[in-house]
């Protein structure tokens, strides 16, 4: 059977892994390649990088630093940040990375999507959405989101829903899913938002933004219906080790690996 | 010496480490001569289907590979790797497979709770010898092996072999497919060894070790 997965986040600035809240606020976490090690040990079921300021400040993700982890770890590897053309996705695949995880660039230019997966396969290409309860008042119920670029900084006026729906169908393997409003908050997953997207697309839908204890990931995984949990604070922090969440979750009958 | 093909696609990082773990010396390589010099071989899988075809030709490493398996040497395909040894795919538009196994590739049939691609962990089902009519030994690959491990799997198309006493496990999704095929010296496998930490690394240093 299929199993649930539980999936470590790195989020980078400077080559060191950082925390934010609401993607502000950024503490250090440590080095990342030890970092990875360490979540390969503990049977992660996969490694997310995201390069947090590099679409932002125009940089091209740390190819060395990907390449540095992807020697290390013998678990899927999706890297993210700063990738605006099919090349990019090249360099990062031959550097090490079985994903990649395209946000702005996709938003700007969707054809990326379908390019990149005629290329590459469908399931190398993970969309990246990041969405906020919009302020705008009196819209229907699946516009209640809307998805922001670069790093968050920029809105789009998109709606998280219908965006996820079109990724999906221009060829996205996966969606990863984050929420802005509850990210590093501790509260708990937008089970609201994530439920809204697994019900719109077909595709392995990644939940992230606000796991602040276990029960959290229980949720989203089982209410919400998300195929994936990712988290990044409590995991980094040292409070619960990957094997502790898998338990807790096999305990209450969620098909994990352990 | 274990040749790794490199079409210039993807991450080929982690097997060549995997491998190299377990003694052997490797060469990642898209240069038909250098097949020769090497006893084992490995197809990883990334890419599209045609592109893959496409690159074999160019490079001309197409006849080296087949040569390599016709002299009975070890080989390894993983994912698309693996799919190429077949005869057709429904995802190719235009190129045919290798045809060095019989039978084709076909697309996951996408149900609610069968998402394609097929993205994750999940069992091997190994297929004991006495139900493979042809085999009487069980698959090298699998050696200290525990039946229902969970292995990663990465994949919208899956390997249907015309003859069943290939398939040395079986995964289910929405369906059992063949998730490992055997046949004398070529091995292929539908997830990747290589990303599924202490299981992969088994079967990997089970290849390292076959004559």
């Amino acid at each position: 059977m299929l199993t649930k997965r539980i999936i470590p986040c790195l989020d980078m600035k400077g080559g060191r892994v950082v925390k934010g809240v609401k993607f502000v606020g950024l503490r250090d976490a440590g080095d990342p390649v030890e970092i990875a090690k360490i979540y390969d040990q503990q049977q992660a079921d996969e490694l997310v990088f995201l390069d947090i300021t590099a679409s932002f400040e125009q940089r091209k993700t740390l190819i060395n630093l990907v390449e540095a982890i992807a020697k290390n770890i013998f678990m899927p590897f999706t890297v993210g940040g700063g990738i605006s053309d099919i090349d990019d996705i090249k360099a990062l695949l031959k550097a090490g990375a079985d994903k990649v995880s395209i946000n702005t660039a996709a938003v700007k230019c969707p054809d990326l999507i379908k390019d990149a997966a005629e290329k590459f396969g469908s399931q190398c290409i993970v969309v990246a959405v990041d969405a906020k309860q919009s302020q705008k008042a009196a819209k229907p119920e699946s516009q209640k989101w809307e998805i922001y670029i670069n790093g968050g900084r920029t809105p789009t006026g998109l709606a998280a829903v219908d965006w996820a729906k079109k990724g999906a169908e221009l060829g996205a393997g996966e969606i990863l899913l984050t929420s802005m409003d509850y990210d590093g908050t501790r509260d708990g997953y937008d089970l609201e938002l994530t439920k809204a997207v697994v019900e719109a697309v077909n595709i392995p839908v990644v939940a992230s933004g606000g796991a602040g204890k276990l029960e959290h990931m229980y949720d989203v995984l089982t209410k919400a219906g998300a195929d994936a949990a990712l988290a990044a604070s409590i995991f980094h922090f040292g409070e619960f080790s990957i094997k502790q969440a898998k338990e807790y979750l096999k305990e209450r009958g969620v098909p994990v690996r352990l | 010496m274990i040749a790794i093909i490199d079409y210039g696609m993807g991450n080929i990082h982690s097997v060549k480490k995997a491998l190299e773990r377990f003694g052997a010396d490797t060469l990642v390589t898209n240069k038909p001569a250098d097949i020769g010099k090497c006893h084992k071989l490995v197809l990883p899988g990334v890419g599209a289907f045609d592109d893959a075809v496409r690159e074999l030709k160019r490079t001309g490493l197409l006849d080296e590979l087949k040569n390599h398996i016709k002299n009975k040497k070890p080989f390894l395909g993983v994912c698309l790797g693996m799919q190429l040894l077949f005869e057709s795919s429904q995802e190719a538009k235009k190129e045919k497979g290798l045809a060095i196994l019989k039978g084709r590739v076909v697309k996951i049939k996408a149900t609610k709770s069968a998402k394609v691609p097929h993205m994750g962990w999940n069992q091997l089902k190994q297929v004991t010898t006495s139900q493979r009519h042809n085999v009487i030994s069980p698959c090298p690959l699998l050696k200290n092996v525990p039946d229902n491990s969970y292995v990663y799997f990465c994949h919208s198309y899956y390997p249907e072999p015309a003859d069943n006493s290939l398939i040395a496990a079986t995964t289910n999704y929405g369906l059992d497919f063949a998730a490992i095929v055997w046949q004398d010296n070529i091995y292929g496998m539908q997830f990747h060894p290589e990303k599924s930490q202490g299981i992969g690394l088994k079967m990997l240093e089970n290849f390292v070790g076959l004559c």
